[in-house]
């Protein structure tokens, strides 16, 4: 038996409360997270003999940082450690949720995307060919609808096989403009030797582009927290909340 | 198309498409507005005002977004 | 470790450096357009449509809901019926489990008795603790049980976004954000709650004046009060079906006054200490979406009620036994509590109050549900014990005190427009993280409550209507 960490980001109205509630039924409570003294909705389930902690990220529209909850769910997804991120879609505003979809799969490796109302979108005609999804983004994509609950069993097992590694996510990278991609390629390896490989330093020279100091200056912080804990001899593992 | 048929979104009455050309916002408001999908190359539709007449509804990237006149006049686009 | 932390500094400044370099303001448009282009070009990929892709039924109820002609008055009547729903249908189950309580206490005085427990022990258990208990949870739990589901579904089905559409020129007009009429919403559930939810607001300035001007909000701890004196004060002559309107009516007009009030105070402040142009503003309004009725009931009775409960009968568990205490230790001729009631007298009368209801707020700091039950517990230690069976024998003892309709009412606005509790008051400094304006936050509003009192006790007065 092992304990697992799920991430749940997604834009509002998306139903992400709905499946958050058909995963976890009534085995929820608010926590706080890394001493910050926002509370965010924890929730568990068992599966196969493991045990998932889903946690119900704020609902944002993009993980830019331009607000409280959106700091809050991109630092989740960074510095969290969750073993898997799911980002829940809403069927009918595709476009929109996959613009968020693409910012997670920047940002972190093991990524599942959810697509979920699929029975409100059925109804109005769409029609989604999730596999052509899949193949274009490089991680499983899943059609579900969390008020009937269908498609959740598919999306159980597409969890735990992600996590033991059955399936491997190879996420989608955006390409940008020549410019842009020319100023990722000197960041890049700066990046690199200062963070380390924990976390995308493609991702992370874009956010400095966009001039996101403040990422960086957290990076630090948590890296000094973890040396103390080191240097102190409280524990040799990396706390639960520091980089992976 | 010429520059005569360039409205602001605001201008625009229910039903009109405009396609997006200039967001003349800047700050957090601009970036609010483009991860909302009012990217310049967008169609929006303007769907109704509010019974007092501000804000608007605009359909973008098949979502409703309300905005105050104070955004929706410095978003620009032409009518489709 | 110091040299450590100081050559990663400065790999960190080179690093900015090279950033500030090749940054450029553009870069976040190019970022975002082309993840856009992406999607565009991945939902034309993978999305086909057999039919017009429009939801038809959303907008055929928005051209309802944010009609013109109707929007306002549904919202009107809405805000009516769930209050409705609320005051008729909490009536019976509360007056079910004041019985049920007061059969209960027989038993467990009974028992104290038959054991030759000393007084003082039934006193603070039994008349403290268990009556201030159980008053809090008669009072307060039906109409939770009512207003958190009936709010649960109006939220999850869609409506709530149409508020904020509709009353935004309202709140732009006073400086203040639309979606404040949200956390407002939130606020007649819990204030404490609606503080955190004020997060969805993302400017920092229209954010401060909705946390500021929440306690205006009847939450729900301040229901069971306000409930009690219409019903009891205002609704007289009226029974049955009418009664019920009747006070709801109240409640509604109280309501609308503190909507009054949370305008003023918004222009107000917008206009002197939280001067700034309204900013940012976006809103979506999400497809309606038939809610799962007995999930979100469930869900919303279990998480939301439950835990205002818990919160409220652990404050009025002790405030019970305190006032217990305080009005059976003599100090000098009388009991500390009736000195206590004896200093606030004065204030009290001078805003048409009178000593004991000061010092049922005072008390009542923590939680407003135990507001009442402190209030009663006061009135009770100093006169005759009336066994209270039901809401009519309440209002004996209120007037055997004093009681009239200014009273009542002045009770209620003071209820309505007094400091937000100490759960909400936390929870400003928390989200706030300023000393000064959680202090703001309190004295404005009982600057508000003293002064509305006054005016309208002096006015009572002077013209002789009381």
């Amino acid at each position: 038996m092992s304990n697992f960490r799920i991430a749940l980001c997604g834009n509002p109205n998306t139903g992400k409360s709905t499946l958050f509630n058909a995963l976890t039924g009534l085995k929820q409570h608010t926590g706080n997270w890394a001493g910050k003294t926002v509370e965010m909705k924890k929730g568990v389930y068992t599966y196969k003999n493991d045990q998932y902690e889903i946690v119900d990220l704020p609902g944002t529209y993009s993980l830019y940082s331009n607000s409280l909850d959106e700091e809050i769910a991109r630092d989740f997804i960074v510095f969290g450690n969750p073993d898997i991120t799911i980002v829940i879609l809403d069927a009918t505003a595709l476009e929109r949720n996959l613009n968020l979809a693409l910012q997670v799969l920047e940002m972190t490796n093991r990524v599942i995307i959810c697509i979920n109302l699929i029975d409100e979108a059925e109804k109005l005609g769409i029609n989604i060919n999730e596999k052509l999804l899949m193949r274009r983004l490089g991680v499983p994509v899943i059609k579900i609808s969390a008020r009937n609950k269908t498609g959740i069993p598919m999306l159980l097992d597409t969890v735990s096989r992600v996590i033991s590694g059955v399936i491997q996510c190879t996420p989608f990278q955006i390409e940008y403009d020549e410019e842009t991609e020319r100023k990722i390629k000197i960041l890049e390896p700066m990046i690199d030797r200062i963070v380390g490989h924990d976390i995308s330093a493609r991702w992370l020279s874009l956010r400095l582009l966009d001039g996101d100091r403040q990422l960086f200056e957290q990076i630090e912080e948590r890296k000094a927290r973890n040396r103390e804990v080191l240097i102190n001899g409280a524990t040799f593992h990396k706390t639960k909340t520091g980089i992976k | 198309m010429g520059l005569s048929k360039k409205i602001s979104l605001f201008e625009g009455e229910k039903g009109n498409i405009i396609k997006i050309t200039d967001l003349n916002i800047d700050g957090i408001m601009r970036r609010r507005l483009l991860d909302l999908g009012f990217v310049p190359g967008a169609y929006v539709e303007v769907l109704r005002k509010s019974p007092l007449g501000d804000p608007v509804a605009f359909r973008v990237s098949n979502t409703s977004i309300a905005l105050r006149k104070e955004e929706s006049h410095k978003i620009l686009g032409e009518l489709v | 470790m110091e040299l450590h932390s100081t050559k990663q500094k400065q790999a960190l400044n080179e690093l900015f450096q090279e950033a500030d370099l090749l940054s450029s303001t553009q870069i976040r448009d190019q970022i975002v357009g082309q993840l856009y282009r992406k999607s565009h070009q991945l939902v034309k990929e993978g999305v086909s449509f057999t039919k017009n892709k429009f939801d038809h039924r959303t907008e055929k109820l928005d051209a309802i809901f944010t009609s013109p002609v109707f929007g306002f008055p549904i919202m009107l009547v809405m805000l009516g019926v769930v209050f409705y729903l609320t005051i008729a249908g909490a009536n019976i189950p509360s007056s079910m489990l004041a019985e049920l309580f007061g059969w209960v206490e027989g038993y467990l005085t009974l028992f104290f008795t038959e054991l030759n427990a000393p007084d003082w022990l039934h006193g603070v258990l039994v008349l403290g603790l268990y009556r201030g208990t159980s008053w809090v949870i008669s009072v307060m739990l039906p109409p939770m049980a009512i207003f958190f589901p009936t709010f649960a579904l109006l939220e999850n089905y869609g409506y709530l976004p149409r508020v904020a559409f509709n009353m935004d020129r309202l709140f732009k007009t006073v400086g203040a954000h639309g979606k404040q009429s949200l956390t407002m919403a939130m606020g007649f559930g819990c204030n404490a709650a609606a503080i955190m939810s004020s997060r969805i607001i993302e400017s920092p300035r229209e954010r401060m004046l909705a946390i500021l001007t929440n306690n205006f909000v009847p939450c729900n701890g301040r229901w069971g009060t306000l409930i009690v004196l219409a019903s009891l004060f205002m609704a007289t002559g009226f029974t049955g079906g009418m009664k019920t309107i009747v006070t709801t009516s109240v409640i509604v007009g109280i309501v609308l006054f503190g909507i009054i009030i949370t305008f003023l105070v918004s222009w107000v402040l917008s206009k002197t200490a939280l001067k700034g142009v309204p900013t940012h503003y976006t809103l979506e309004l999400p497809p309606y979406r038939k809610p799962k009725f007995f999930d979100t009931v469930i869900r919303s009775s279990l998480n939301k009620s439950w835990s205002v409960l818990v919160r409220a009968v652990k404050v009025a568990a002790p405030a019970g036994i305190l006032t217990w205490i305080l009005a059976n230790i003599q100090a000098g001729d009388s009991s500390i509590l009736l000195h206590i009631v004896q200093f606030l007298d004065p204030l009290g009368q001078a805003i048409g109050l009178d000593g004991f209801i000061l010092m049922a707020f005072l008390i009542g700091l923590p939680a407003n549900e135990i507001v009442l039950p402190i209030l009663l517990m006061g009135y009770l230690s100093t006169g005759a014990l009336i066994d209270v069976d039901g809401i009519e024998d309440l209002k004996k003892i209120f007037i055997d005190q004093g009681w009239t309709w200014l009273t009542a009412l002045n009770m209620m606005l003071f209820s309505l427009l007094h400091y937000p509790c100490g759960t909400t008051l936390v929870n400003i400094y928390k989200e706030t993280k300023s000393a000064k304006w959680t202090f703001w936050s309190f004295i404005i509003p009982t600057g508000i409550a003293f002064f509305v009192t006054f005016l309208i006790a002096q006015l009572a007065r002077i013209l002789n209507w009381v």
